[in-house]
């Protein structure tokens, strides 16, 4: 019981500190669970993360559900996913909630419209950081063509983006090998 | 039938999102908008914009509301386990059974051509965001806004969250324009007229 509350701790406060979604709370995960409670080294934990980035999906939840897992099996996975997720998901649903009863006024739609060119700076930034890992990765070339390729499949062909994703999955094996 | 939808789109959004959950925005709002019309490019970017104010994981703050906004309580449930489950699933299983696999330079060559695709979906929904904006404000107040944000983002470093945060600040208690109102008083004056006539 001791360990469940000690898994819970240790994904809560990340979750509710962490601004900029999953992987800026990486450092946070990083110091509870090294730093405080031991449950890893900095070479395991390097080494869980390092996976954890190379499968699909949301990066704190992985780290949380596995570690929950190592530290308390099925239950301390439920337990750590479930801090990491629940306090932000909750707040969110009631701000959205009260935001949407006034949503016919003005302010309300204001609000929106004056969100919206820092959100496509937000996605722009995140963008080139993708853009500047893969060139530093697999270099310019490669980087230039896999864009064009997935630019024209996707929005000019309108080709779903699961087959795309796949197909660059295939590609990298091979190719990037 | 929902939930299905539900349990699909989610599951495709975290099978498909490398890189975290902010890679996977692109792809949930692909399933959300423009697939299964869940919602409008308004209310997307709304969601968006709160779920950045708030701090946690932003896939699952996402999948969560849409869930609970598509089918209640149990629409929540179902889209958050859908994005999150068989991803977990599989990191316990690789780091179990499967640890072999994770050197392996296909493996990691499968991950890094995923990285541009991402870069280009961002890209687009960057660019749809950028025109609606203009749609909304004008092509000069959008354009300050977005030359402003990049400064205080990246200049200054300051977080989206917060200018994001003061920007609903200032739309919330900055007065209604006075042109706005004498034209929609206008408008209701020119529509009674109709009605008369």
């Amino acid at each position: 019981m001791i360990t469940q509350w000690k898994i819970f701790l240790a994904f809560f406060i990340p979750g509710i500190l962490g601004y900029g979604g999953g992987p800026s709370s990486i450092p946070l995960i990083e110091n509870e669970v090294v730093d405080r409670y031991n449950w890893l080294t900095v070479k395991e934990f390097s080494e869980v993360l390092a996976l954890g980035n190379s499968l699909p999906g949301p990066i704190a939840t992985k780290m949380a559900g596995y570690i929950g897992y190592q530290e308390g099996g099925i239950l301390g996975a439920f337990v750590g996913v479930f801090a990491t997720v629940a306090p932000s998901l909750i707040l969110l649903i009631a701000l959205i909630s009260l935001l949407y009863k006034f949503k016919d006024s003005p302010k309300v739609k204001k609000m929106t419209l004056y969100v919206r060119p820092a959100i496509a700076v937000m996605l722009a930034v995140m963008a080139f950081q993708f853009l500047d890992g893969s060139y530093l990765d697999i270099g310019l070339w490669q980087t230039l063509f896999l864009c064009a390729a997935s630019f024209l499949l996707m929005e000019k062909l309108k080709v779903h983006p699961a087959f795309v994703i796949t197909g660059a999955l295939g590609y990298g094996a091979i190719f990037l090998a | 039938m929902k939930q299905w939808y539900l349990f699909i789109a989610f599951f495709r959004v975290g099978m498909l999102g490398y890189g975290g959950g902010p890679s996977s925005i692109p792809l949930v709002h692909k399933e959300v908008v423009e697939k299964y019309k869940w919602m409008s490019d308004e209310e997307f970017g709304d969601v968006l914009a709160l779920a950045n104010t708030l701090p946690g994981p932003i896939a699952t703050k996402m999948a969560g509301y849409i869930g609970y906004k598509v089918a209640g309580y149990a629409g929540l449930v179902n889209a958050l386990l859908a994005s999150i489950i068989p991803t977990i699933f599989l990191m316990i299983l690789v780091l179990t059974s499967l640890s072999a696999y994770k050197d392996q330079p296909w493996v990691l060559g499968m991950t890094k051509a995923v990285v541009p695709v991402v870069a280009v979906m961002l890209a687009v929904l960057t660019w749809q965001f950028y025109k609606n904006g203009q749609k909304g404000l004008g092509w000069k107040v959008n354009l300050v806004l977005v030359i402003a944000s990049l400064v205080i983002m990246e200049v200054l470093g300051l977080h989206p969250g917060i200018l994001i945060a003061a920007l609903l600040a200032w739309a919330l208690f900055s007065p209604v324009k006075q042109k706005q109102k004498d034209k929609s008083a206008k408008e209701v004056a020119a529509a009674a007229e109709r009605k008369m006539v």
